[in-house]
C-alpha cells in the first residue's frame, strides 16, 4: 500500500432493505492518521457505512478497502487490523471487565499470558482498574461504552470504527471519553467516527461528512461546515420590547467587520447576531447592554447544531428529531441540560 | 492455522466463557434441571400406575430410559437460548467483528452445552435410582449408554443453534423448541410403549429418532426384557446404529447451516 493511499476509502455503497435505502451511493475516503467524522441523524444509514466497513454485512453494490484489504474478498484481512466499537456496547455482562478483554485478546490469537497482561494495560490505560474485576452488568453506560473501546483496541489496530461512542453518555463521561479518543488518533491511528453532534464531529474530526438518507450530502472540514452555517449566535430576550433598537444596537456592535445582521427573532421580545468572537462576544454584549440600562430576561451563546447544518444543506430539519438536535432554539445552557436528560435513558 | 484448529482453539475461548456464565448464574441451571426431576416424579407416581409397559418391567424402569431421552432433547433449548441471548445483546457483533475462526462461536457454545448435558444426565441418573431404577446390564454398557444420549444432545445441540440464530429472542426459542420437543418426545417410546399408540401414528413412532434412542438407552442399561419382542422395523432393531445415523445426519446439515446463518447474519 503506497503511504499515502486512503486507510479507509468506500465508493458508492449501496445497502437495501426491502423499500428502505438505508445507504443509496455512499462514498468515503479517510486517509492514514485522520479522524473523519460521519454526521447525520438518526437513520441516515451510519451504522449501515460501519457494518459494511468492518465486514459485519454485505453491501448491495460498490466497493471498500479499509487498511488495504478489500472488505467483501479480504474480510479475515480487515478484521485483523480494524477496531470496532459498535453503537451498543458489545461487551459480556456476566464476565468481568478484565475477563472480557482477555477473552478478546485470546480471539486476536495473543497467547493467554499476553492477553491479560494487555487487558491489565488497556483496563489502566481507560481508568478502568477499579472495576475491572467486576462483572460489567454492573458498570454503568459510560463504563460500559469505555471498555467495550479498550476492546476494539485489544489488537492495537490502525483503523479504529467507533459508531456514536458518546450517545447515552452524560456530559461527565462524554468528555472523558472525548479525551480518550483523542488520544488515540495522537498514537497515529486512523478513525472513522459516526456522530449526531456537530460539536462532537468539531472537536474531534479533521474532515466531516455528513450525510442523509445514505448519501453524503456535505464534506468538509468543521471550519468550512460552519462558515457555511455561520458559527455560534448570540441570542437575547428582552425584558421589555421597548428596548427593542438599544438592544440592536449593542448588538450590532460586536457582529464585526462584513458579516453581523442582527436578526429578529419569534416574537419582538427577541434578537439575535453572529458571535465571532464567542464567548468575548458575549461578554462585550452584556456589558454594552448594562451601560444602556436595558434589562434581558435571557441571553446566551448557541452553538450551531446537526440541525443548523440540516437546514442550511437541505432547507429542512433532521426529520426525527434527534437528541441534542430538537428544533427552536435553546441557549447552549439548556441544549446541554436537555441532552442530559436525554442520557439518563442510557443506552441499557 | 489450519481452519479446523482455530475452530477448536477459539471453540474453546468461547466455551470457557459461557462456563463462567454458568458460574456466575447458576440460577439458569436449576430451572432446566429441575424438570427433568419433575417429569420423573409425575410419570411414576401419578401415571405410573395407569400405564403398564407389559414383558414384565416395572413402569419406573421403563420410564427412567426415556426421560434420559427427553432431557438430553429439552437440553438443546439451552443451546438456542444461549445464542438467541448473545444475538440480542450483541456480543456477537463482537465475535464477528474480530479475525476469529468463523465457526469458533457455534463450535464453543455446543461444545459447553455438552458438560451441561453431563450435568443433567447425572441428576437425572440420581434421580432414577432414588426412584427405583437400576443399571443391570454390563459397566461398559452403561458407558455405552451414556455415550450415545451425549452424541445425540451434540447433534440435536446443532439444530437448535440453527433456530437460535434464526429467532434470536430468547422467549421465542423457548416456545418455539416447545413446539417441535413435545410432538417428538410424547409421539413417542418414552412415556408408554409403542404398542399403546394407534396405527395411524405407528409408522412415526417407530421411526422417531427420540424413540430410537430411547429403545437403545434401554437396551444398554438392560431395563428390557430380552424375551420380549421388539417392532420388525429396522429402526427399532437397531436403535442405537440407527440413531448414530442420526447423529451424523443431524450435525452434517445442521452445522454447516448453522456456520452460514452465523456469517451472514446481521443484527
Ligand atoms: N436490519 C434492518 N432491517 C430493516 N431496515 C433497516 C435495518 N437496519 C437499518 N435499517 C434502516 O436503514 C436506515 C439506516 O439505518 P442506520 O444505518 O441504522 O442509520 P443510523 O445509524 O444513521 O441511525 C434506517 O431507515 C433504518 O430503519
Ligand atoms: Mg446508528
Amino acid at each position: 500500500m503506497p503511504p499515502q493511499a486512503p486507510m479507509i476509502e468506500a465508493t458508492g455503497l449501496v445497502k437495501h432493505y426491502g423499500s428502505v435505502h438505508a445507504l443509496a451511493g455512499l462514498d468515503l475516503s479517510v486517509p492514514p492518521g485522520t479522524v473523519l467524522g460521519l454526521l447525520g441523524p438518526n437513520g441516515a444509514g451510519k451504522t449501515t457505512a460501519v457494518r459494511i466497513l468492518t465486514t459485519l454485512l454485505r453491501a448491495d453494490a460498490g466497493s471498500a478497502r479499509v487498511a488495504g484489504a478489500d472488505v467483501m474478498h479480504e474480510a479475515e484481512l480487515v478484521r485483523r487490523r480494524i477496531g470496532l466499537s459498535g453503537q451498543y456496547a458489545a461487551v459480556d455482562e456476566y464476565l468481568t471487565g478484565f475477563e472480557n478483554l482477555t477473552m478478546v485478546g485470546r480471539l486476536y490469537g495473543l497467547p493467554k499470558a499476553a492477553a491479560r497482561r494487555r487487558a491489565d494495560e488497556l483496563l489502566e490505560r481507560f481508568d478502568l482498574v477499579e472495576v475491572g474485576r467486576r462483572p460489567t452488568k454492573t458498570y454503568s453506560g459510560g463504563l460500559r461504552r469505555r471498555l467495550d473501546l479498550a476492546a476494539a483496541l485489544v489488537a492495537a489496530p490502525p483503523v479504529i470504527v467507533l459508531d456514536e461512542p458518546t450517545t447515552g453518555l452524560d456530559p461527565r463521561s462524554r468528555l472523558a471519553m472525548w479525551d480518550v479518543i483523542r488520544e488515540l488518533v495522537t498514537d497515529g491511528a486512523t478513525l472513522l467516527l459516526t456522530t449526531q453532534y456537530l460539536e462532537e464531529a468539531d472537536r474531534l474530526a479533521d474532515d466531516i461528512v455528513v450525510i442523509d438518507h445514505g448519501t453524503a450530502i456535505a464534506h468538509g472540514t468543521a471550519d468550512e461546515l460552519k462558515t457555511m452555517i455561520g458559527g455560534e449566535r448570540i441570542e437575547l430576550v428582552l425584558a421589555d420590547a421597548a428596548d427593542r433598537d438599544g438592544a440592536r444596537a449593542a448588538l450590532a456592535g460586536v457582529a464585526g467587520p462584513g458579516g453581523g445582521e442582527v436578526l429578529d427573532g419569534a416574537t419582538p421580545r427577541e434578537l439575535s447576531t453572529a458571535a465571532p468572537d464567542g464567548a468575548r462576544s458575549l461578554a462585550h454584549v452584556l456589558a454594552d447592554l448594562t451601560a444602556r440600562g436595558i434589562e434581558v430576561l435571557d441571553i446566551g451563546l448557541r452553538r450551531p447544531t446537526l440541525d443548523d447544518v440540516f437546514l442550511t444543506l437541505t432547507g429542512h430539519a433532521t426529520q426525527d428529531g434527534a437528541p441534542g438536535a430538537a428544533a427552536g432554539s435553546g441557549r447552549t445552557g439548556t441544549r446541554r441540560r436537555r441532552r442530559a436528560a436525554a442520557s439518563e435513558e442510557d443506552a441499557r | 492455522m489450519n481452519a479446523l484448529v482455530r475452530a477448536v482453539r477459539d471453540g474453546n475461548i468461547v466455551a470457557q466463557r459461557n462456563f463462567v456464565k454458568i458460574r456466575r448464574v447458576p440460577e439458569i441451571l436449576v430451572a432446566v434441571l429441575l424438570s427433568p426431576i419433575m417429569f420423573v416424579l409425575l410419570f411414576a407416581y401419578v401415571f405410573g400406575g395407569a400405564i403398564d409397559p407389559g414383558n414384565g418391567v416395572s413402569y419406573r424402569e421403563f420410564l427412567i430410559g426415556g426421560i434420559f431421552a427427553q432431557t438430553v432433547v429439552f437440553g438443546a433449548t439451552f443451546t438456542g437460548a444461549g445464542l438467541a441471548e448473545d444475538m440480542q445483546k450483541g456480543i456477537i457483533d463482537r465475535f464477528r467483528s474480530l479475525p476469529m475462526s468463523r465457526a469458533g462461536v457455534l463450535v464453543g457454545r455446543t461444545a459447553s452445552d455438552i458438560v451441561y448435558n453431563v450435568l443433567s444426565l447425572l441428576i437425572m441418573g440420581l434421580t432414577g435410582l432414588l426412584v427405583g431404577w437400576r443399571i443391570r446390564g454390563s459397566a461398559l454398557e452403561a458407558v455405552a449408554a451414556f455415550g450415545l444420549l451425549l452424541l445425540f444432545a451434540y447433534a440435536f445441540s446443532w439444530v437448535m443453534a440453527f433456530v437460535g440464530l434464526v429467532v434470536p429472542s430468547v422467549e421465542v426459542i423457548n416456545n418455539a423448541s416447545f413446539l417441535v420437543i413435545m410432538p417428538l418426545t410424547f409421539v413417542s417410546n418414552v412415556f408408554v410403549p409403542l404398542e399403546s399408540f394407534p396405527s395411524a401414528l405407528r409408522g412415526f413412532v417407530e421411526w422417531n429418532p427420540v424413540s430410537a434412542v430411547t429403545q437403545a438407552t434401554r437396551e444398554l442399561f438392560g431395563n428390557t426384557n430380552p424375551a420380549a419382542t421388539v417392532p420388525d422395523v429396522w429402526s427399532m432393531q437397531h436403535p442405537a446404529a440407527y440413531t448414530l445415523i442420526w447423529v451424523v445426519v443431524l450435525v452434517a446439515v445442521f452445522a454447516p447451516l448453522s456456520i452460514a446463518r452465523y456469517r451472514s447474519t446481521s443484527r
